[in-house]
């Protein structure tokens, strides 16, 4: 069932002779293609963009009111490219390198090895939109370091790359309407995949502003939809992130790879209460010059500034002296909740930890103090230069922090807690980004490909960004060149007609249940489910419990949700019940998912598997495989193993110390 | 920080569709908590209005975390709320006392019609983007980024008109329902950089016509749109606006 369809030849080569062996179609063709792109963040604006560019007819689907919307705007800290240009030994085996390794060997090596080749032109390309980069005082684009790494390969704008780089892409995508290549259709949902001849060939979608159900032909279908993440429901995403696309896709066919590999950020603002609806993240740069700390007493009640250096324990510089507060997400993460579940934690609900910027104030003021050549300044001065720089870096996740938390970091040390993120998991995809149904592709964070057991910071503008400009605009010719003769078929066909049917019954019913239960009662139940048991750390045990509780969950759900309001016409309960149900079921997956890994690596970490001193312990012998899982029945999956080879790099026990 | 919790009149904007007139209904919620965000206790008030056998208020929101530009409302007479620099998603309850009402109204503005409640279309600003909102290069065309240095403070000068999140709190604001400042915001960001020249004049005047197609007002400067702006835009663009204006009308080629 699964090939990758990895070109041969060396790793080097591999995208080089699969860009100059692949079919192309001729222009007067490409206008009789259409293409369908679901999903408009940084994979999908800058696929439907670079398609509609070449002359495919493009139609492209959000759920949002604009394509400028997508989550992909709320990406803080920056984008990876390997260009170099900072001298500090950075190449693109060394991206590729860090990206293996930091995704815990789980990756497949050549599609890791495309992404570090195309990392420069995604520069290139956005610099040349517009996107404005932070740059040095010469005029030329700055770079800062990133969780992970040792040499300065991220570029940045202040802490709103993802928005940056969201608007070029959207703004290439709105010139391409203009020119009348791409037709837009937002507030739109796709609810169904209409397969002819076991080929993708267009979609069923929700109008969410009438409740209409359209059909829409494409003769491939791109889904390009971002993460899971929300099935934790306390997550960062947005309110909307949500399954359903790829979950459909599954369901019809694609395979669904690594569920369980989902990646909890280290530094997010700690949950205050019941009524929380989602979490926000505090960039990772912070970590470049905040420390982290808890007391070394447990339950310690003084204020933060109350407890003396010596009492402090800076546990990541203690346990990881080469990388300190750098390390991996997944390591950060893990090292927060040992902390916390041992007693340390701090604030009301004692699950925080502490990042304290004071010594960096100092630092600064310090350099600041010295290039006014004073060094007689006193310690109170050289705190207000000291803060001057820090706003300066750091200004705007300092206001957010005041706006959420009330409290004013610049005084005391910010409260933090790892909160779900991104998801690495996702659908299939081989080489070409095609998943295992023929004709249906699936970008950015909504496939499994890039990032392993675990995301390095700084990856994922970078990944959604490569897929959609530089990768499938060759790997989309290289299938469609055979599809020239088909003609476009009619939305009258009977395939049309049956998906249509599906969507409507399954909404009908929803409406029908009339239940006592509000739609995102349900969703917190799950999600306190999922994060319990298959969250930060998973026992073979929790996670027995968990599926049963999630099928028992989806019972309750399909006989006890209510939704208000009619079928035609705006019903955000009667979208998110939509949302929701396939949550429920993506639930149970990922949890047969990382009972079925008997390891631990990247964000799984299982707690039967670790080392004496509590890091993961991978099982390379009996799982180097990505999991890939088959859709059979209610409840019913079938897994397909898909061997992960690597030629040149040699995997070793990832250690940071 | 003290937390307390609190009762609330919260007056609501329902309109069932575009076609409906719409009212004002007035709602009780308790126990409302001051860590709560604006938005959280609109969710507190839904989910009672549907255990209860009601109909939810419909209002935009999706990333919460301020950046998306997706939330909107009126709420108490200012777009986005009382606080300075913030978006509604942001606003949390520690701006309000128990026993307080609070106002809530979608963005009233001719070329934003409501949809339902408080969601109104905002798909004018996009057709102002389509009209010239980019520079025009196609994937694959760029040349090394580094090739071309660009002075640091118009760098930064453009990175601070690219914040602009395409809320419409700007027009929201505006007594003559003006996009002056949202697409300021755009020309600013563009024209600042060395990238943006070749499209100079065809921009702003092509940007300008659509704005005026799709119904917004004209600037009389009271810099209401730069005071409630939520990512601080500085009206100063709208300076800079009107000079590429007049400079491109009295210069352009076509």
């Amino acid at each position: 069932m699964l090939d990758a369809k990895i070109p041969s030849g060396s790793l080097d080569d591999k995208w080089t002779d699969y860009k100059g062996h692949c079919k192309l179609v001729n222009p007067a063709n490409k206008r009789k293609l259409e293409v369908i792109v679901v999903g408009t963040g940084l994979a999908g604006a800058s696929a439907a963009a670079s398609l509609g560019e070449l002359g495919y007819k493009v139609k492209a689907f959000c759920y949002q009111d604009s394509p400028r919307r997508a989550h992909s705007i709320a990406a803080q800290g920056g984008i990876n490219a390997a260009k170099n240009y900072q001298n500090d030994g950075d190449s693109v085996f060394r991206l590729f390198y860090d990206t293996i390794k930091g995704g815990d060997y789980r990756a497949r090596e050549a599609n890791v090895h495309r992404l570090a080749e195309v990392s420069g032109n995604i520069i290139d390309q956005c610099v040349a939109q517009g996107v404005p980069f932070a740059r040095e005082y010469g005029g030329l684009l700055s770079n800062r370091s990133f969780g992970g790494t040792q040499v300065q390969r991220t570029f940045y704008a202040a802490g709103q790359t993802g928005q940056q780089l969201l608007i070029g892409a959207y703004q290439a995508l709105e010139r391409q309407v203009a020119l009348g290549n791409v037709k837009m259709y937002p507030r739109h949902e796709m609810l169904e995949v209409v397969k002819i001849d076991d080929k993708a060939r267009g979609i069923i979608a929700r109008n969410l502003v009438t409740g209409e159900l359209e059909r829409h032909f494409g003769h491939a279908v791109l889904l390009c939809t971002g993460g899971y993440g929300n099935v934790f429901y306390l997550s960062t995403n947005a309110m909307g992130c949500n399954v359903t696309a790829a979950w459909k896709a599954h369901k019809d066919g694609a395979a669904f790879a690594n569920p369980c590999f989902t990646q909890i950020h280290p530094t997010c603002i700690p949950v205050s209460g019941d009524h929380q609806s989602k979490l926000t993240l505090m960039s990772e740069s912070l970590r470049n010059d905040g420390r982290i700390w808890v007391p070394k007493k447990k339950n310690d009640e003084r204020k933060a500034i109350d407890i003396p250096e010596e009492e402090r324990d800076y546990y990541l510089e203690r346990r990881y002296p080469a990388f300190g507060n750098l390390v991996p997400r997944d390591v950060a993460s893990r090292a927060a909740k040992e902390r916390c579940d041992e007693g340390y934690g701090v604030g009301t609900s004692k699950q925080a930890v502490y990042l304290d910027f004071a010594d960096a104030i100092v630092r600064y003021g310090k350099i600041e103090a010295g290039k006014e050549g004073n060094d007689q300044m006193s310690i109170e001065d050289i705190i207000v230069l000291g803060k001057e720089v820090v706003k300066e870096k750091y200004g705007n996740l300092f206001d957010m922090y005041e706006k959420i938390t009330g409290e004013n970091p610049y005084e005391f040390p910010m409260r933090i807690y790892p909160a779900v993120h991104y998801t690495m998991g996702g659908l299939w995809v081989d080489y070409e980004l095609q998943t295992t149904v023929k004709g249906l592709y699936c970008l950015g964070e909504a496939n499994f490909s890039d990032h392993g057991a675990n995301r390095l910071g700084a990856s994922a503008l970078m990944q959604g960004l490569a897929d959609g400009y530089f990768v499938i605009p060759y790997t989309l010719g290289n299938n469609l060149a055979d599809d020239i003769y088909s003609k476009a078929i009619e939305t009258t066909h009977p395939a049309f007609a049956a998906a249509e049917k599906v969507a409507s019954e399954r909404i009908q019913k929803l409406m029908n249940i009339k239940g006592k239960q509000s739609v995102e009662s349900f969703h917190k139940r799950l999600g306190k489910i999922i994060w319990d048991k298959c969250g930060m750390a998973r026992n073979e045990k929790g996670l027995q419990e968990a599926i049963k509780e999630v099928q028992a969950l989806k019972n309750e759900f399909w006989s006890d949700v209510r939704i208000p309001g009619e079928i035609n016409e705006m019903n955000p309960e009667l979208d998110k019940a939509n949302r929701v149900a396939d949550f429920i079921e993506l639930g149970e997956l990922m949890c047969i998912d990382a009972l079925n890994r008997n390891e631990s690596c990247g964000g799984h970490f299982r707690e039967e598997y670790q080392t004496e001193d509590g890091e993961a312990l991978r099982d390379d012998a009996n799982y180097m495989y990505v999991a890939a899982w088959e859709y059979k029945a209610e409840h019913e999956w079938t897994l397909h193993k898909e061997p992960l080879i690597y030629d040149v790099v040699k995997p070793s026990q990832r250690s940071y110390k | 920080m003290e937390h307390y919790n609190m009762n609330l009149t919260v007056k609501v904007w329902r309109q069932k569709n575009s076609k409906d007139k719409g009212g004002f209904v007035s709602y009780q919620v308790t126990d409302i908590s001051s860590e709560m965000s604006f938005l959280e206790m609109i969710d507190v008030l839904n989910e009672k209005l549907i255990v209860e056998g009601g109909e939810p208020i419909a209002f935009d929101h999706d990333c919460r975390e301020g950046i998306c530009g997706q939330c909107s409302l009126y709420i108490n007479g200012k777009p986005h709320g009382p606080w300075m620099a913030n978006t509604t998603c942001q606003l949390h309850m520690r701006a309000f006392k128990d026993g307080d009402t609070i106002v809530v109204e979608p963005w009233r503005a001719g070329a934003f019609p409501v949809i339902k409640d408080l969601m109104v279309d905002r798909s004018a600003f996009d057709r102002i983007i389509q009209a010239g909102g980019y520079i025009s290069v196609n994937t694959g065309n760029a040349v090394d980024g580094n090739s071309l240095p660009i002075n640091k403070d118009h760098a930064d000068a453009s990175f601070a008109a690219a914040m602009c999140i395409g809320c419409g709190a700007c027009v929201a604001a505006c007594k003559n329902s003006s996009a002056m400042l949202f697409l300021s915001a755009k020309v600013s960001h563009l024209v600042l950089l060395p990238q943006g020249e070749p499209e100079r004049k065809s921009r702003v005047l092509n940007m300008v016509a659509q704005m005026d197609k799709e119904g917004f007002g004209a600037c009389t400067n009271t810099g209401a749109c730069e005071a409630t702006c939520p990512k601080e835009i500085s009206i100063s663009n709208i300076a800079r606006l009107n000079k590429e204006y007049l400079f491109s009308s009295l210069t352009s080629d076509k």
